[in-house]
């Protein structure tokens, strides 16, 4: 090892085993549901997942995204879903998580987060999704398929988000475009009630659109404790902990683990805890990782290089807007909780229209903005762009934004795989070329 | 100073020896099962021949995909492994100062890379799961058409006609001219289809990098004759050939050698 090579102290996270109890007890309870007289519900990561809330305390629902990945950990069962999917007649090329997930179905059998299997795949009693790609727009419909094909019929209800986006507070989203989505959840209310036969409680829905936005604003927080040197939260680590907002971003479960992992991670700033030891090189790359093979993070760090985060890990489920100084920043909360079903279901529309992740449906540069500016307020010295196979949603103009960050002065290194699909992503290769790149930037392998 | 360039690619291994600057010693070899011990016996046949032994050299720098089979093992032991992308920049900027991009196309994979100020690498591009880009691509359609790998250059330069090859892996490649041979198109036609088709992945490939004269081409594809006219063509510039264009990366780890270090 270099003599000059500074080390940071560094330990383990102490939130770690909660978060693993988290998501554990969750895919758990899914499963369980119908046992204690609960009701499951299934969707994507970004629905609106506070109204069903409003249905009860025992209403568990499937997050389709988070379970895709799962699934892509487990790269056995990973290898049935794909067969079983292709054997259907669907293609390789559509959503990796989305096949990854009719795999399951197809194959009757559930993954729990530690990776065991069972028989019975546990069928949702609804499917609640918004629509904002285009693999979010079909992937339901095919569950809902799949399910009548066993016997089973799941109603289903979509909300229509795809309204526009705006990085500007001076060119706010119209306000007809917000009463559009109120008005589908409140048709969505309706429709809850009679599907389930429950009455709706608007009190439970207030407390989940409250839980929500703490949520998604305690991670953004989280987050920005990152820009400190050392980096307390290496981006490997991270996704292990964002995935609560995406499996439980309404539950109070969700906020009090976050306010917990806030606190522990501003005192490991304070104390200077690192969360790579020999951390002298700073990345952040783009979109999902491809989850079988996140080593690649262990070999980053051999040559001291940490991953800060990125816009997905930021900005999937946390939310920022931009400051009147063109710092990006932690969204501050709204100033009241909301007390009725109206001012609820506004709150939460105005909340979401601005997640990070959806401003490249929209427009490139967007993203580029954005992504310019992590690089600039966590002082990072490259961009890993993940030219995700398996993602069409997430890695729609990732190109431009390759070409507008090049063009913005940052060093980017591009590399192609998916995110859930083991058989798209070549691990030596990529090393290989990583090993060029970090070369290429003066870097040297610090341990073996 | 005596230092030396290991250059352990997918099929040939090629060895530098330099002394203050100067090129005393080099020499090639094809790559064995065994990859360590192709590069140690080339390496030790090369000293011989310049009348050196391991102990005249002070420091050996080995890049390649092979370079970790001599990293610190005897015979070669050579203190530092490189990427071929560095050593690429190091070893066309040494022979042309003025180069901004260089293509190296190896056996196996073909590489742009921009060069800044000093040699240095600005950004780089590798050809990403199949040989279709790179000079095994060639040989494997010089069996189809059962004639020397050496001909194919001068064969395509006698070609009478311009016809595309679409396919963009060398197995549907060989098929597709299977079916050009089963439709009588003469070899040196099928011959000019696989250099258009190499130089045309090739050129797509670095002009997602950018091409900035002066633009240099390395790697032992650049020897052939064939290869050089539509790459110009497809990169719309004049392209340098250095002499022993197949070297340049071994050279490139000898200079890095006699820098003490990348």
């Amino acid at each position: 090892m270099s003599k000059q090579i500074k080390v940071y102290p560094t330990e383990p996270l102490k939130c770690w085993d909660e978060a693993k109890t988290l998501r554990k007890n969750y895919y758990e309870d899914y499963l369980n549901a119908h046992n204690k007289g609960g009701i499951r519900w299934a969707g994507g990561a970004w629905t609106f997942s506070a109204i069903p809330a409003g249905l009860g305390n025992d209403v568990y629902c499937i997050t389709g995204e988070p379970y895709g990945a799962t699934i892509a950990f487990y790269k056995d069962f990973a290898s049935k879903c794909h067969d079983a999917t292709e054997a259907a007649g669907f293609p390789r090329t559509l959503c990796a998580y989305m096949r990854n997930y009719w795999g399951a179905i197809l194959l009757d059998k559930f993954i729990l987060a530690d990776g065991s299997v069972i028989d019975g795949y546990p069928a949702p009693d609804f499917i609640w999704q918004d629509h904002i790609c285009c693999s979010h727009g079909k992937w339901y419909q095919v569950v809902k398929w799949l399910e009548k094909k066993k016997g089973k019929e799941v109603p289903m209800y979509c909300v229509d988000v795809s309204v526009g986006y705006s990085l500007e507070p001076s060119e706010p989203i119209e306000e007809y475009k917000k009463d559009y989505i109120i008005q589908q959840l409140n048709d969505g209310i309706d429709w809850l009630e009679k599907v389930t036969g429950r009455k709706y409680d608007d009190k439970l829905l207030c407390e989940a659109v409250w839980n929500e936005i703490r949520a998604t604003s305690l991670w953004a927080e989280i987050c920005a404790l990152n820009q400190a040197i050392p980096a307390p939260l290496d981006e490997k680590t991270m996704y292990s902990l964002y995935v609560m907002g995406t499996l439980m971003k309404h539950k109070p479960e969700c906020v009090a683990f976050y306010e917990r992992l806030k606190e522990e991670t501003k005192d490991r700033v304070k104390r200077g805890i690192a969360a790579v030891p020999y951390e002298r090189f700073r990345v952040i790359t783009d979109t999902q990782p491809p989850w079988g093979f996140l080593k690649i993070f262990r070999e980053m760090e051999k040559y001291g290089v940490v991953s800060l985060g990125s816009l997905y890990t930021f900005g999937l489920i946390g939310m920022w807007e931009y400051k009147p100084d063109g710092t990006w920043v932690p969204k501050p909360l709204p100033p009241n909780k909301p007390k009725t079903r109206e001012e609820a279901l506004r709150a939460i529309v105005e909340w979401t229209l601005n997640k990070p992740e959806w401003a490249h449906f929209y427009r490139p540069e967007l993203k580029t903005k954005m992504m310019k500016s992590i690089v600039d307020q966590w002082k990072a010295d490259a961009v890993l762009l993940h030219y995700n196979r398996g993602c069409e949603g997430l890695s729609v103009h990732i190109a431009e934004n390759r070409l507008g960050l090049l063009e913005a002065g940052v060093q980017v290194f591009p590399f192609e795989g998916n995110m859930g699909d083991e058989r798209e992503f070549d691990l030596a290769g990529t090393l290989g070329r990583l090993t060029v790149f970090f070369e290429s930037m003066g870097l040297k392998k610090i341990v073996e | 100073m005596i230092t030396a360039g290991v250059d352990i690619g997918a099929k040939i291994v090629k060895v530098v020896i330099l002394d203050n600057g100067k090129v005393i010693g080099r020499g090639k070899a094809l790559v064995g099962f065994d990859v360590g011990k192709s590069a140690s016996d080339l390496f030790e046949t090369v000293l011989k021949n310049a009348s050196l032994s391991r102990n005249n050299v002070k420091k050996v720098v080995a890049t390649g995909t092979g370079r970790e089979s001599v990293h610190n093992k005897p015979p070669v032991n050579a203190e530092e492994v490189v990427s071929e992308v560095v050593a690429d920049a190091v070893g066309a900027f040494y022979l042309v100062p003025t180069v901004r991009t260089v293509i190296d196309v190896g056996a196996e994979e073909g590489r742009g890379v921009k060069v800044g100020e000093g040699g240095k690498v600005k950004d780089f591009v590798i050809n990403e799961r199949c040989a279709a880009g790179a000079g095994t691509f060639i040989e494997t359609m010089a069996r189809a058409l059962e004639v020397k790998v050496e001909e194919m250059g001068p064969l395509s330069l006698k070609s009478t006609q311009t016809i595309p090859m679409n396919a963009q892996c060398c197995v549907f490649a060989e098929s597709e001219v299977v079916t050009l041979i089963h439709s009588k198109v003469s070899k040196e036609d099928i011959s000019k289809a696989i250099h258009d088709a190499i130089a045309s992945r090739i050129g797509s490939m670095v002009l997602r990098v950018g091409v900035e004269k002066d633009v240099v081409l390395i790697g032992g594809p650049a020897l052939n004759p064939g290869f050089l006219p539509p790459l110009k063509r497809e990169l719309n510039t004049d392209i340098i050939v250095p002499e022993y264009p197949e070297y340049v990366s071994a050279l490139g780890a000898a200079i890095i050698a006699a820098k003490d270090g990348v």
